[in-house]
């Protein structure tokens, strides 16, 4: 069947404004009744994509769709790309510049994180172009 | 214990996020790094930072804390207290610091001591 699909512009560089479609995610999924677990693992793995996003790559979009037994995210960015994957992936790697770590990111935490908090993860990504990383929460499913 | 009978008991100022006084404290999470918080911050949990900014709102509704105590009188921007009185995540401060701060909690709240 298909789902409740949703689209988010994520800004770039603006970090008051980073989160507002994780909120906005979490919010509708708390309206239909979900899991309290997996709505908190959907809006974590998601607000850690679009800070991501405002770090690394000028902002980007957001795609959620939404499915009684799953919420794929997909978050598409136009950015520099991710040259070495495995590397992001480990805890406590950052390239996050100075200026964001005083506001209390780049731990380094975010992709595994997303990894983490999520079912399934798949990262697509080319330097220079950019990156789409895709996300499944399994609704019934404690990762 | 909810969050107003911990201001109480721990004589913090309250900042912001009243509407949010009710809820059930189940535990505590210190850390001022977010993403490390997130990973590991639990839904009930009086949150110990530093950290007063609007991301620090964003990550106590994501992992669905019950307050933030800001420690060592560490300031509340205006625009995160703007967005924990809309969410409704009660900001208290203190001038002790962290540890002694979780040390109090962990004796008033001895369930949920590690």
């Amino acid at each position: 069947m298909s789902g409740l699909s949703l689209k988010y512009e994520v800004p770039g560089d603006d970090f008051t404004r980073a989160g507002e479609a994780s909120s906005d995610v979490k919010r509708k999924l708390k309206k239909l009744g979900y899991d309290p677990d997996a709505i908190r693992r959907v809006a974590i793995a998601m607000y850690e994509g679009e800070i991501n996003m405002v770090i690394h790559a000028g902002g980007g979009q957001a795609f959620v769709t939404i499915e009684p037994q799953r919420v794929d995210i997909v978050l598409e960015d136009h950015g520099p790309g991710i040259a070495d994957v495995e590397k992001a992936m480990q805890a406590g790697y950052s390239t996050a510049p100075d200026q964001v770590r005083s506001l209390g990111f780049g731990a380094g935490m975010g992709l595994p994180n997303m990894k983490k908090y999520t079912d399934e993860m798949t990262i697509d990504t080319e330097v220079g172009k950019g990156t789409t990383l895709k996300m499944t929460v399994l609704v019934n499913h404690k990762s | 214990m909810t969050v107003q009978e911990l201001a109480a008991a721990l004589s913090l100022t309250v900042l912001a996020g009243e509407d949010g006084f009710d809820r059930e404290i189940t535990g505590c999470y210190a850390g001022d790094l977010l993403s490390w918080v997130m990973a590991r911050a639990e839904s009930g949990d009086v949150w110990l930072t530093v950290m007063g900014n609007i991301n620090a709102i964003a990550v106590a509704s994501l992992t669905d804390a019950a307050c933030i105590v800001l420690t060592e009188s560490a300031a509340l921007d205006e625009d995160a207290k703007k967005r924990a009185d809309m969410q409704e995540i009660p900001i208290l401060t203190t001038e002790q610091d962290t540890y002694a701060m979780a040390v109090a909690i962990s004796r008033l709240l001895p369930e949920a001591a590690p």
